[in-house]
């Protein structure tokens, strides 16, 4: 584990969350999901433009080098012609702002005098504008966590964007339901320190947010961003961290990879790399080479019509391929940028070669043939051949930035922690106003009045889940922070099942089933409580929970059936108690001469039968029971 | 200090910018209500509150500050200023057809004015061909900036300036022209030019844009596309409107100049054929004809008739309106009126009298239907054959905008003491397409 004070680790994060409004910020459609609902689908194309100030962002020429065709689906009951962009928008949904507004008082941020809609350009298709209208609400403000303060920069309010459904080679598919849904976002100062400090602003941000009671639950609601540097790198900015839990893995990668790309900077220049070496390579053709290999991706190319290129890059031999982490290589960095930029799939470099069909004599005949020495990494690209040149100069460009280190720039979080390159970081040139709606003024007097009535803190509530429930103080915030609070009073009021026995399975057991691998997905709060109520009427033990939700998550099946499948139904109470007097008179003798020794090893037997489906407890009072009779009796 | 470097400030937070010489654009610092803020003063629309100050923070959002006694601003560093960067032009082919692109301002050619914080008309020709470089590749295009006019301030003079400049163009044996214009009286600007430039050896292209030009998602460049290989490619000498055909960028339908109006206040897909089918469609970088009807490109029959008299006046009836306002405006010097009447072409009873009493003087009165598709028919029912009587000029299947353009325009070509039954017969002969003697069904394309 890293020494994280050591390498000047400092951490922003960027928490997105829907808020639970009844109508989208800028119409009236529900944000509520409505089924059914007849739906279009319909195609357009975006362009990029210029700011207010004459430039164009850097982000947004990007998305538009790689323009595709965009699909839109628009379910008519979520959907108007204000998702369409074939309508302006409507004003700014005062409930939305006034949710913003509340976080802002209850994160001590200092509400703007005036609210100036604006229009970030995003022209990858998942705004139908071309742009995000997003406002800043507040401004500062703070979060203590443990005895540390964490200065909050800003509270924005914005449009949520498009769901992608689908990407082909030149089309992009969107379906337009979540556009428009208001999503407040809170950022922190880049000051955090650990990933586990990370996980901690997360949870604490959370909670003030969900202290409104108007934010949205649930897979997709929340996403985080994390801005994240360390000494003598640069800020690196990753999206769409989906589980808070994925924070500290997100962290501990990217402080790895940074670490790695420095180690790489100062070995370059130990190695007397200069920047001119890399911009004065000139792409060398040798599709001949390949006339004949067995790489089966060069050679597809090649039947297409495709060329290969290679680009030497002096004194990298060695550090494309080395990795001290899983995925962090910068054989990966420069392979990742390539394809995003020029999407070229066929790219290959000395590091790795010879391999994937390529051989030695190919590998040997391409070093000559570049003039590269032992020193020199080669790296190679297949590809139609406008696009294979487009690919080299990425290459350059990105092989050039090792040189400074780490590069600015927007990665997309995977599930597993890792990273890849996904655009240049945006500036501030891709905002401009949305001239359709007028600056608000927010008056001293609302701002008043918003105080007067700030929301209970979730602590409160956790005082009541203690009192009202018996729960542990530690398994009531678990239930907050899990965001289960409403199905588990919802749950135990119908099943009127043990309350410790529901939050500890919505809390600890899922986390922990989640944790072995299985996709709880499947598993419905319906299922829940059919599990729960069965418990209640003692038709199956509590044991049986982890075995019966294992098996929904896994099969998707009905509660009754996979009990009945699992044989975990409980036998009728007659049923033990006849077993137990039997095996009690069996043991007769033994249990006279030692209980205790005899108790334990009926138990056992007893356990073997029916574990997972009478309660262990319920057994062994049971049994003493009827030793007890046993013993009157024979008194 | 310039007042332009002040855009929207106006009274005491106008004095301390000018006390402190900070101009728009300039990085300053304002400590306002005990909070510090930096950045860059932007302009302020004028509408807006007026005790704020809007400022660019260094992350891209604007800000308001409300600014009170207390309130310092101070400046930092001067800055870049708010304008447009200009593209460069790109270079042309020579051996493509050679296609001109007036420009008449609206939204196809906007961007955001700071003034009203609203759209405004800016672009001209040459600006668009910066932005829509794919231009080049279909047609060799020059330009022309003749008006900068949002369409609602579009007037006769107007198109008669249009018709002149087209002409120049035709007769300089250029191969298509394209003329952008604001979309709301578009429909308008199409009649009095399929009027004024009859049967035309080029096809005439009008385009406009619903979203404007400043924004990734304009339909400025589809539809520009579409006009400008329409203008250079189509085998047809009309007077046409290219616009979207529906919400989505594919497919832009090309309407006929009198048979096409705007009948919806924001969508793409606004501009409609109403008792006929666009002529034709792009779609894929094809043009795909439809109509068989057309003029041919080259034709020999081209008249130029660039003249419009605007005493005509259009009436849309209403249940229990009194007819005294036709008296009204005849006495104000009104030629002439079409009445957009209910159903098959009616008024109320109380109307005939009236009526009669102004077509004894001369003023003509034409009927179409607020019911937009469909034809008037007279003969059905007593009422329409009691205004008949009293001298109404059932106008088929006209619509409304398209019979009071052709009123005007027949007023302007007219000697002014033409007798009514000239007008009548003018009116009634189909000079551009405006009036179809076969009614189809709605297909369910439009």
């Amino acid at each position: 584990m890293e020494d994280y004070s050591k390498v000047g680790l400092k951490v922003g994060l960027e928490i997105h969350r829907q808020l639970n409004t009844k109508k989208k910020l800028f119409c009236d459609c529900p944000t509520e999901a409505v089924e059914g609902a007849e739906s279009i689908t319909f195609m357009r194309r975006l362009r990029e433009v210029q700011s207010e100030l004459g430039m164009v962002d850097a982000a947004a020429m990007f998305e538009s080098r790689k323009r595709k065709t965009i699909i839109y689906h628009a379910d008519l009951k979520n959907v108007c012609l204000v998702e369409m962009d074939e309508e302006p928008p409507h004003n700014l949904n005062p409930e939305a702002l006034e949710v913003a507004l509340t976080v802002a008082l209850l994160l001590d941020s200092k509400p703007v005098d005036e609210v100036h809609v604006m229009r970030k350009i995003v022209i990858d298709g998942s705004n139908t504008t071309g742009f995000q209208r997003t406002c800043v609400v507040a401004i500062g403000g703070q979060i203590k966590i443990k005895n540390k303060i964490i200065p909050i920069q800003a509270i924005t309010l914005e449009e949520d964007a498009a769901r992608i459904i689908e990407v082909r080679k030149d089309e992009v598919h969107y379906d337009l339901s979540r556009l428009g849904i208001p999503l407040i976002e809170v950022s922190t100062e880049p000051v955090i320190e650990s990933p586990e400090e990370a996980i901690e602003v997360a949870y604490a941000i959370g909670r003030i947010l969900r202290a409104t009671g108007k934010v949205k639950r649930g897979i997709g609601t929340v996403r985080q961003d994390l801005n994240i540097s360390i000494r003598g790198g640069a800020p690196v900015e990753i999206k769409g961290v989906q589980e808070l839990e994925l924070i500290q893995k997100v962290v501990e990668n990217e402080v790895k990879r940074q670490m790695h790309l420095l180690w790489i900077k100062e070995e370059l220049l130990k190695r007397g790399v200069k920047k001119e070496d890399i911009w004065g390579a000139k792409p060398v053709d040798v599709t001949s080479i390949f006339s004949k290999t067995s790489s089966r991706v060069i050679k597809r190319q090649i039947e297409a019509g495709g060329v290969v290129y290679a680009i030497v890059l002096k004194g990298f031999a060695g550090l494309l391929a080395l990795h001290p982490s899983p995925g962090i290589r910068l054989g990966a960095e420069i392979a990742g940028r390539v394809k995003v930029w020029s999407e070229v799939e066929g790219i290959f470099h000395t590091d790795e070669l010879p391999n994937y069909g390529i051989t030695v004599e190919e590998v040997k005949v391409l070093r000559d043939v570049t003039h590269a020495g032992e020193s020199d990494a080669v790296v190679i690209v297949a590809a139609e051949e406008g696009k294979a040149l487009d690919a080299i100069n990425v290459i350059k460009e990105r092989a050039v930035e090792a040189l400074d280190g780490v590069p600015e720039e927007t990665r997309a979080a995977r599930p597993d922690g890792t990273t890849v390159y996904m655009r240049p970081r945006p500036g501030s040139a891709r905002m401009y106003p949305e001239t359709d709606i007028p600056p608000i003024v927010i008056s001293q007097d609302y701002i008043e009045s918003l105080k007067a009535r700030l929301p209970p803190t979730l602590d409160t509530t956790a005082q009541q889940l203690v009192e009202r429930y018996g729960l542990s103080k530690q398994l009531a915030n678990d239930l907050i922070d899990s965001e289960v609070v409403e199905d588990f009073e919802d749950i135990v009021s119908k099943t009127g099942a043990p309350p410790t026995l529901v939050a500890s399975t919505l809390t600890e057991l899922l986390r922990s089933l989640r944790r072995d691998g299985i996709n709880i997905e499947k598993i419905t709060k319906a299922h829940m409580m059919r599990f729960f109520e069965l418990v209640s009427c003692g038709k199956v033990a509590k044991e049986a929970v982890r075995d019966v939700l294992t098996a929904v998550a896994q099969k998707g099946q009905n509660v009754e059936q996979i009990i009945e499948e699992l044989r975990l139904w409980s036998p009728p109470t007659s049923e033990v108690e006849d077993k137990i007097k039997t095996l009690v008179k069996e043991h007769k003798q033994e249990i006279l001469n030692d209980e205790r020794k005899a108790v334990a090893k009926l138990m056992g037997k007893l356990m073997k039968d029916y574990r997972g489906r009478v309660n262990g407890a319920l057994i062994n009072s049971m049994l003493l029971k009827a030793i007890q009779e046993l013993k009157s009796d024979t008194l | 200090m310039n007042a332009s470097e002040l855009h929207g400030y106006s009274g005491i937070i106008k004095e301390l910018l000018e006390r402190e010489n900070v101009s728009v654009g300039d990085e300053v610092e304002v400590v306002s209500n005990g909070r510090r803020y930096r950045g860059i003063l932007m302009v302020r629309y004028e509408l807006a509150d007026p005790k704020h100050i809007t400022l660019k923070l260094p992350n891209g959002y604007n800000i308001g500050i409300r600014v009170t006694e207390s309130t310092t601003i101070s400046k930092i560093s001067a800055g870049v200023k708010p304008t447009f960067v200009r593209l460069p032009k790109p270079q042309t082919v020579s051996d493509l057809p050679n296609v001109v692109i007036i420009s008449t301002g609206g939204t196809i050619a906007s961007r955001v004015e700071y003034r009203t914080g609203a759209v405004r008309p800016a672009l001209d020709a040459n600006d668009l061909l910066a932005i829509i470089p794919e231009l080049v590749e279909i047609a060799n295009i020059n330009t022309e900036a003749l008006y900068n006019v949002f369409s609602e301030n579009v007037r006769i003079q107007h198109w008669i300036g249009m018709a002149e400049a087209i002409d120049r163009f035709i007769r300089k044996s250029i191969d298509g022209v394209v003329l952008t214009h604001g979309t709301d009286t578009m429909g308008y600007t199409a009649a009095a030019l399929s009027f004024a430039l009859q049967r035309p050896p080029i096809p005439i292209v009008l385009v406009g844009a619903q979203r404007s030009s400043d924004r990734p998602s304009s339909d400025a460049a589809t539809n520009l596309i579409a006009a400008v290989a329409t203008a250079a490619r189509a085998p047809f000498g009309e007077v046409v409107v290219a616009m979207h055909k529906w919400h989505s960028d594919d497919v832009i339908a090309i309407h006929r100049g009198t048979r096409v109006i705007k009948l919806h206040t924001s969508s793409r897909d606004a501009f409609r054929s109403v008792n006929s089918q666009p002529i034709a469609y792009y779609q894929h970088g094809e043009l795909k004809i439809v109509a068989n009807d057309l003029n041919p490109r080259g034709s020999s029959e081209y008249i130029y008739k660039p003249k419009f008299d605007e005493r005509a006046f259009l009436i849309k009836f209403f249940p229990s309106m009194k007819p005294d306002i036709l008296t009204i405006l005849a006495e104000k010097g009104t030629k002439g009126f079409i009445i957009e009447g209910t159903g098959l072409g009616h008024v109320s009873s109380d109307w005939v009298p009236v009526i009669r009493e102004l077509t004894k003087d001369g003023i003509f009165i034409g009927m179409t239907s607020q019911c937009k598709f469909g034809r008037v028919n007279m003969n059905v029912y007593d009422s329409g054959r009691d205004l008949q009587k009293a001298g109404v000029v059932p106008l088929d299947d006209m619509l409304s905008e398209v019979a009071l353009v052709k009123l005007m325009w027949t007023f302007g070509n007219l000697a002014d003491g033409a007798e009514l039954d000239e007008v009548k017969k003018l009116m009634l002969t189909n000079i551009a397409g405006e009036i179809y003697s076969r009614s189809l069904p709605n297909t369910g394309s439009w």
